[in-house]
């Protein structure tokens, strides 16, 4: 079942990469609230690290940001 | 440029290893010479006499009422590292002082820190409160490794690696295929990756010591305090057993695992290693067991270590490696290791 873990830690500045169950894909959520899915780890580090750049956007479904993800 | 960061509280000992004797180790490239006072304060100063840089710790240098007098010419020092006696004259000269290290003793370790001591603060130092608690039972130990202190965090940081290193002891199937959730905290310098694993086959580890048979629920929870704090928090229950509403979790197993990864050198490391159970208080059998089957894994992890130690130094720099999401964990903590080093680099791409 996997259940996805409880949120541990609870900073404000707190970066959070989530391996989607059943996929090969991370979905990053930076501390602003925008959220990202990329395909491997250094990708989401850097969309992560980026901040704000491409993080003025709430989190968008999926399809969009896979289909971001893979331009 | 050196990749081990400074102005870090590092563990140097356990507590147990230093008594009213002159002992001596290696912290980060620093050889640092420890003994406790007699009133049982443990004291830590440079392991190099000033004048010709004969070590303290080695005879026939000895203590004598809390003054280590070098055993090449007779230098005495009091306990804050301070010359008190020089052979053949009364004047001492005023630089006559060894380096003196601050030192913090908690959790069962001994801590020092490396750098400006006006910067060391000893709130800051990590907690590992499970192994001084009467509510646990611990063993511990250390192993020297001969590889870079980063190898081990890489290795700590993904443990989808148990299930190839250490099939037979604490790997199964399912810690590789199952996937992580990673936090990074900068602020509070906290990498943390929970895997948690619903139905899973139990390893002898903890099918021998917890006594459960079927399959398992088994959380890892790794909480990293870069530089070298490392805990697992390990949650073994059967197949559906949760933690109740209130938070409490009486039906389930925990064992907390906590290493502290020391660089000796930048290329050798103190692996320190504790293991810390919620159940079976005292049952001798089962620390025995968890000491000897996790002693056996962390000689696993230094077999492979030291040979990719050894890989790494012969090649040229420039490698270029290749991640995946197992690696998720691991890449956070090397950025944040590189900021400790080098506060204003943002390597953001770390492959």
């Amino acid at each position: 079942m996997n259940v996805e873990p409880t949120r541990m830690l609870t900073g404000p500045g707190v970066l959070r990469v989530v391996w989607l169950p059943g996929s090969d894909l991370l979905r990053g959520t930076c501390h602003c609230g925008a959220a990202y899915l990329a395909e491997g780890p250094v990708e989401v580090w850097d969309w992560l690290l980026g901040h704000p750049v491409g993080h003025d956007a709430a989190a968008v479904d999926g399809a969009a940001e896979l289909s971001a993800a893979r331009r | 440029m050196s990749s081990i960061p400074t102005d870090q509280w590092y563990v140097a000992a356990y507590g147990r290893e230093i008594g009213q004797e002159l002992f001596s180790r290696t912290i980060c490239g620093e050889s640092i010479l420890f003994w406790r006072t007699g009133a049982g304060e443990v004291t830590a100063m440079s392991d190099r006499c000033v004048h010709r840089r004969f070590p303290l710790s080695e005879a026939p240098s000895r203590l004598v009422d809390d003054q280590v007098v070098c055993g090449y010419h007779g230098f005495t020092y009091g306990a804050d590292g301070r010359c008190v006696a020089v052979p053949g004259q009364t004047r001492v000269p005023r630089t006559a002082r060894l380096k003196s290290y601050p030192t913090v003793e908690r959790d069962s370790f001994v801590w020092v820190w490396i750098g400006d001591p006006a910067k060391a603060d000893p709130a800051a130092v990590p907690r590992a409160p499970w192994l001084a608690s009467p509510d646990y039972t611990t063993v511990s130990g250390m192993e020297p490794l001969k590889a870079r202190f980063e190898l081990l965090v890489d290795n700590l940081l993904d443990l989808s690696h148990e299930t190839y290193l250490h099939g037979g002891y604490i790997g199964t199937p399912e810690v590789a295929a199952t996937p992580t959730t990673t936090e990074v905290d900068d602020e509070a310098g906290i990498v943390y990756v929970s895997r948690h694993m619903d139905d899973a086959e139990c390893p002898p580890f903890y099918a021998k010591s917890t006594g459960l048979t079927g399959r398992i629920m088994r959380w890892q929870d790794i909480e990293y305090s870069p530089p070298c704090l490392y805990k697992l928090h390990s949650r073994i229950a059967p197949v559906g057993v949760l933690p109740r509403p209130d938070g409490s979790d009486p039906d389930a197993f925990h064992v907390e695992v906590v290493y502290a990864i020391t660089p000796e050198t930048e290329h050798s490391t103190h692996d320190f290693w504790a293991v810390a159970r919620d159940f079976a208080l005292d049952d001798q059998g089962v620390s025995d067991f968890l000491a000897e089957q996790n002693r056996t894994v962390v000689l696993q992890d230094v077999a492979a270590l030291d040979v990719l130690e050894r890989v790494i130094a012969s090649e040229p720099p420039g490698y270029q490696e290749l991640s995946i999401n197992i690696d998720t964990g691991g890449l956070a903590a090397r950025r944040m290791l590189a900021k400790l080093v080098e506060p204003s680099a943002a390597p953001a791409r770390t492959a």
